[in-house]
């Protein structure tokens, strides 16, 4: 009898332990950089451009670039991909052959490395598409599309969001009661009618929910832009499809490796840092938040 | 857009008629050879134990059974003397002829104005005066008007099971199709609200040529000129109702119907 109960407390005892670890790496990690960027967090920095070699100023350029990042993204990305995850739940039958290599792509799509998609949009985008263009349109022996550019970053950032705009969607559409698809076929709906009137708007929340998801990983994910469009350093904020940009996760790693004094950066590296980190927090809750409304919405 | 012709339609007209019908879901049989006449503006019950085919043969009248993958259908639908299994026959003008009442009542997350429109909507009726007018002529046709006429902007699943149930049958009767084909819709309601509904398809069938599956057995009696029994996929007996439940031809349906079985 104590034999069991000495071993019951000694697997609850550990069990307890390890998860103690893990609430505690967060705890330390958020103290930590609220604790070295709260300061730096002014106005000044967030509004204002990097100055004398990124030791002093602010990010805005950053803030700006990687809001243009994400829009363009979820502006490529969320439609493709809702209307793929439409396809696979509501066209394809589930044991169909382009069904299920539909399915495997988008599988080995979440698998591949981000670095990998980085090297795909810098090979396919920029020397494949971007020269191509350049070579019909311009013929000028110049660059225009052939090189680095807030496009073709969005459309590698789109990319590697695709499976999870996918996923997240054909799990909303799969929530919308079959009663309530039946009721539209039976009074003499299309099915493309029942999509659009009876599916879509049963399961906006959740679209919402996989493209804020996609989003809020695009904001996180630096390897994908490294090659395709962001910039160390712009003294201008991007004005067209074909300029560079700066980027928070980028602006980080280029404070922390690449700037001339290291150490005079790091309140600013804190705050960056601070900012990315609050960005997509308040994305992944916004999604958090949207999925609770939809579960109580089909509860009820 | 609304053709009334089938008002005119003598009780005696065959309005469904399916010959040799047999359904499979894989290999799995679940109708054999069911051939059976159901007449116009006439009710015709279904009856049966759980399982025995009888809303599996409901669906097949207007193709429902078209969205379980891996279900087949061999004989014939005669819709007015029309295949409705023929390769010519438009799935979506069958649907639209052929209403449904569900056992769950299904309102959509809508208004209950925007519930019985939704029919007429995806017709492309769009005037708001003939939406309301729709809306008004088939709420009042489900004995739902009056209860329901001040909050034609409620939602559609804030009133009760009841209500919902005959908002589901407003929002079939909005389409004007004809036939309607209920499975099981009073299963889930209490006895004022059942009878309601039975009330009301009395009513109906003045305009409506009506086949109904219930478990209910006084049901059948009570709202249906004629009665199939249905067992292991099989029609053991048709006849009028009269018939069934005080004389009936087989010992099978007797069995069920005095409660032996079922």
């Amino acid at each position: 009898m104590t034999k069991k109960k000495l071993l019951g407390g000694l697997v609850v005892g550990t069990t307890g332990f390890f998860a103690f670890i893990i609430i505690a790496t967060v705890v330390i990690v958020m103290t930590n950089i609220v604790a070295g960027g709260w300061s730096s967090l002014t106005k000044d920095f967030l509004l204002g451009s990097p100055e004398e070699g990124m030791t002093k100023g602010g990010i805005f350029p950053a803030i700006v670039g990687t809001f243009l990042l994400v829009l363009i993204m979820s502006i490529a990305g969320v439609p493709i991909g809702t209307i793929t995850a439409i396809y696979l739940s509501e066209y394809a039958s589930q044991k169909s052959i382009l069904a299920r290599m539909i399915r495997f792509a988008v599988n080995t799509l979440a698998g591949v490395p981000a670095i990998v998609f980085g090297l795909f949009g810098l090979g396919f985008f920029i020397q494949f598409v971007g020269t191509s263009v350049d070579g019909v349109l311009y013929n000028d022996g110049e660059l225009h599309w052939g090189q680095p550019n807030i496009l073709w970053a969005s459309l590698t950032m789109a990319l590697l969001t695709l499976p999870v705009v996918i996923v997240s969607v054909e799990e909303a559409i799969k929530t919308v009661p079959r009663e309530l698809r039946e009721a539209s076929l039976a009074l003499g709906a299309t099915k493309w009618q029942t999509i659009r009137k009876v599916v879509i708007p049963n399961s906006i929340t959740g679209i919402l929910t996989g493209a804020i998801l996609a989003v809020s990983r695009g904001a996180g994910e630096v390897a994908p832009i490294l090659f395709t469009g962001a910039a160390y350093f712009l003294p201008h904020l991007p004005t067209g499809l074909s300029d560079q940009f700066m980027e928070l996760g980028y602006h980080i790693y280029i404070m922390a490796t690449q700037s001339p004094d290291v150490e005079a950066t790091r309140g600013i590296q804190y705050a960056t840092t601070l900012v990315l980190l609050i960005l997509t927090f308040t994305l992944n809750f916004s999604a958090i938040f949207l999925r609770y409304k939809l579960r109580k919405r089909i509860i009820t | 857009m609304y053709p009334h012709s089938y008002t005119t339609l003598q009780p005696t007209d065959v309005r469904i008629k399916t010959e040799q019908l047999n359904i499979y879901y894989g290999k799995k049989q679940a109708i054999k050879d069911v051939s059976l006449d159901m007449l116009a503006n006439r009710v015709t019950a279904l009856i049966g134990p759980s399982g025995c085919g009888k809303s599996t043969y409901l669906r097949s009248l207007n193709r429902m059974n078209d969205l379980i993958e891996n279900s087949r259908t061999e004989g014939k639908v005669l819709l007015d003397g029309v295949n409705i299994y023929d390769r010519e026959v438009d799935v979506v003008e069958l649907r639209k002829k052929v209403g449904m009442i569900f056992q769950k009542s299904n309102p959509f997350p809508k208004s209950i104005f925007e519930n019985v429109a939704y029919g007429p909507r995806i017709n492309g009726i769009n005037d708001k005066k003939k939406l309301d007018e729709i809306v008004e002529r088939s709420l009042k046709q489900a004995a739902l008007w009056e209860e329901v006429k001040d909050d034609l902007a409620k939602s559609g699943l804030s009133i009760s099971g009841g209500q919902q149930q005959r908002l589901c049958i407003a929002r079939a009767l909005a389409v004007d199709p004809g036939i309607l084909l209920m499975d099981e819709p009073a299963s889930a309601l209490d006895p004022i609200a059942t009878a309601k509904i039975e009330e009301l398809i009395y009513e109906l069938k003045n305009t409506y040529t009506i086949v109904i599956v219930t478990h209910n057995m006084q049901q059948a009696a009570r709202v249906s000129d004629y009665t199939g029994f249905f067992y292991m996929g099989e029609l053991i007996e048709f006849d009028e109702t009269k018939k069934i439940f005080t004389m009936p031809a087989k010992k099978q349906t007797e069995d069920y119907i005095t409660g032996r079985f079922g």
